[in-house]
C-alpha cells in the first residue's frame, strides 16, 4: 500500500505537466480484471463496482486559504510580517533577543513564537517591549514540527496588530516541514549556522529554496571550524540563486545592523503600512 | 513529520469529496520538489485514517521528478538532484516545468 510509483519507461517528458488521468502502471496485477492499459479519462469499471472521481484540489488548499486570511488581516493592520526558520540550535531566539534589542526604539514589534511544548524561548525574549504571543504546538502525536496558517491564526487575537509595526514568526525548529507552510508572511528568512555543514543547501532545498534572505549565523566560529563558506554559497546558490546572504554572529553582533536595515526595509515595504 | 499534516489534509479533503462513501483509493500526485518521503507518507497515511470511516483506504502515490528549463541556452532537462543549475551552460537562471506538484488527483469510490 501506499507504494512510490514510478514511471518505468524513462519517458519522464510524457504526460506529467498536464492533467490527464494516467491510466497505466498502477494496477500491477493487484486488481483482477482491473487492467485496462492506457485508457485516459474515464475510468468508471476501474474495478468491479468503483467510481472514479476526479478532484485535483491542492493538499495545502485549506492551509493557503487560512494564509490569504491572515495575509488580509495583516495588511489591512499595515504590518510587515517576517517567517524566521531554521534548524534546532541555529541561533534563532537570541538572534530576535538582539534583534529587539537593537530595533524596539525604532519599531512597535510583536514575535509569534512557536515551540513544541514550552514557553522557554519566550521567556528570553521578555524584557523588550515586544509583545508576545506563544503558540504550543504540542497537541496531537507528540508536537507539530512546524507552524501553519490555522496557528499563527489563533495566535493573532494575542497581538495588538494594529498597534505593529513588524511582526517576527519564530517558527519550529526544522528544516524540512516549515518550508512547505505559508502562514500568510510577507518574507521569509532562514538562519543558517556554519556549524551545520556546507551540504545543508542540497540536503533540504525545499527550505533553502523558499527563504528571501539567509543569515550565515555563527560566523565568529569559522576559525575554528573546517566549514568552507564557499563550497556552502554555491550549494546556496544552486537551489536558490536569488536569496540575499548576511554573515552574522547573534553572539558578538558582526552583521546585525545589516539585518536590522533589512528588516526595517521590509518593514517600510508593508502593503498599508504608513 | 509534517507527513502527518499533509495526510491530515488529504483525509480532510477525501472526506469532503467522498461525502460518506467508502473509499477504496486515494490518488495523489507529489512532485520531487516536495520533498515527501513515500514510505513515512504510506505510514503516516495508516495512523492517520485508523479507526476512521477512511481505515483501509489505499493511499497512491504518483512521484513526478522535477525537470527545468535554462533562460539562457533553452535546455529542458530532467533534475536527478534539487540542483537548480542548467546541466548545459551551468545557468542559474532556470525556470521549474515540473516537480513542484502536490494535488489529491482523483478517489476510487465504492458504489453506493
Amino acid at each position: 500500500m501506499g507504494r512510490f510509483h514510478r514511471h518505468d519507461d524513462n519517458d519522464h517528458g510524457h504526460g506529467h505537466g498536464h492533467d490527464h488521468e494516467h491510466g497505466h502502471g498502477h494496477d500491477h496485477g493487484n486488481a483482477p480484471g482491473g487492467r485496462f492499459g492506457d485508457v485516459i479519462g474515464d475510468h468508471s469499471g476501474y474495478e468491479t463496482g468503483t467510481e472514479r472521481v476526479t478532484v485535483l484540489e491542492r493538499i495545502f488548499g485549506e492551509n493557503e486559504r487560512t494564509a490569504e486570511a491572515n495575509r488580509a488581516d495583516f495588511d489591512a493592520a499595515g504590518v510587515t510580517v517576517v517567517n524566521l526558520m531554521s534548524s534546532p540550535g541555529a541561533g534563532k531566539t537570541t538572534l530576535l533577543r538582539e534583534t529587539l534589542r537593537r530595533l524596539h526604539d525604532r519599531h512597535r514589534i510583536g514575535i509569534i513564537e512557536g515551540d513544541i511544548e514550552t514557553s522557554l524561548d519566550a521567556d528570553r525574549l521578555e524584557g523588550f517591549g515586544a509583545a508576545i504571543a506563544l503558540v504550543n504546538t504540542g497537541d496531537g502525536f507528540g508536537g507539530e514540527c512546524h507552524l501553519d496558517a490555522p496557528m499563527v491564526r489563533s495566535a493573532l487575537p494575542r497581538l495588538p496588530l494594529k498597534e505593529l509595526d513588524l511582526v517576527i514568526i519564530e517558527n519550529v525548529g526544522n528544516l524540512v516541514c516549515p518550508a512547505e507552510f505559508v502562514v500568510g508572511e510577507h518574507a521569509r528568512a532562514m538562519v543558517f549556522s556554519i556549524t551545520e555543514g556546507e551540504e545543508k543547501p542540497l540536503k533540504y532545498p525545499v527550505m533553502f529554496r523558499t527563504a528571501d534572505l539567509v543569515l550565515v549565523n555563527k560566523i565568529d566560529l569559522l576559525p575554528y571550524l573546517d566549514f568552507d563558506l564557499g563550497a556552502f554559497y554555491a550549494n546556496l546558490r544552486a537551489v536558490n540563486p536569488k536569496a540575499i546572504t548576511l554573515e552574522v554572529s547573534a553572539k558578538t553582533g558582526q552583521g546585525l545592523d545589516a539585518w536590522c536595515s533589512w528588516l526595517t526595509t521590509v518593514t517600510g515595504r508593508s502593503p498599508g503600512a504608513v | 513529520m509534517h507527513e502527518l499534516s499533509i495526510c491530515r489534509s488529504i483525509a480532510g479533503v477525501v472526506n469532503r469529496h467522498a461525502a460518506g462513501r467508502p473509499v477504496r483509493v486515494v490518488h495523489v500526485r507529489i512532485g520531487h520538489l516536495r520533498q515527501v518521503v513515500p514510505d513515512t507518507l504510506a505510514y503516516c497515511w495508516s495512523l492517520v485514517v485508523e479507526d476512521t470511516p477512511l481505515a483501509g483506504a489505499e493511499l497512491r502515490v504518483e512521484s513526478v521528478p522535477a525537470r527545468i528549463r535554462c533562460e539562457d541556452c533553452g535546455r529542458t532537462e530532467t533534475l536527478e538532484a534539487p540542483v537548480l543549475r542548467c546541466g548545459g551552460c551551468d545557468g542559474t537562471r532556470v525556470s521549474i516545468l515540473a516537480g513542484e506538484e502536490f494535488l489529491i488527483t482523483s478517489l476510487e469510490l465504492a458504489e453506493a
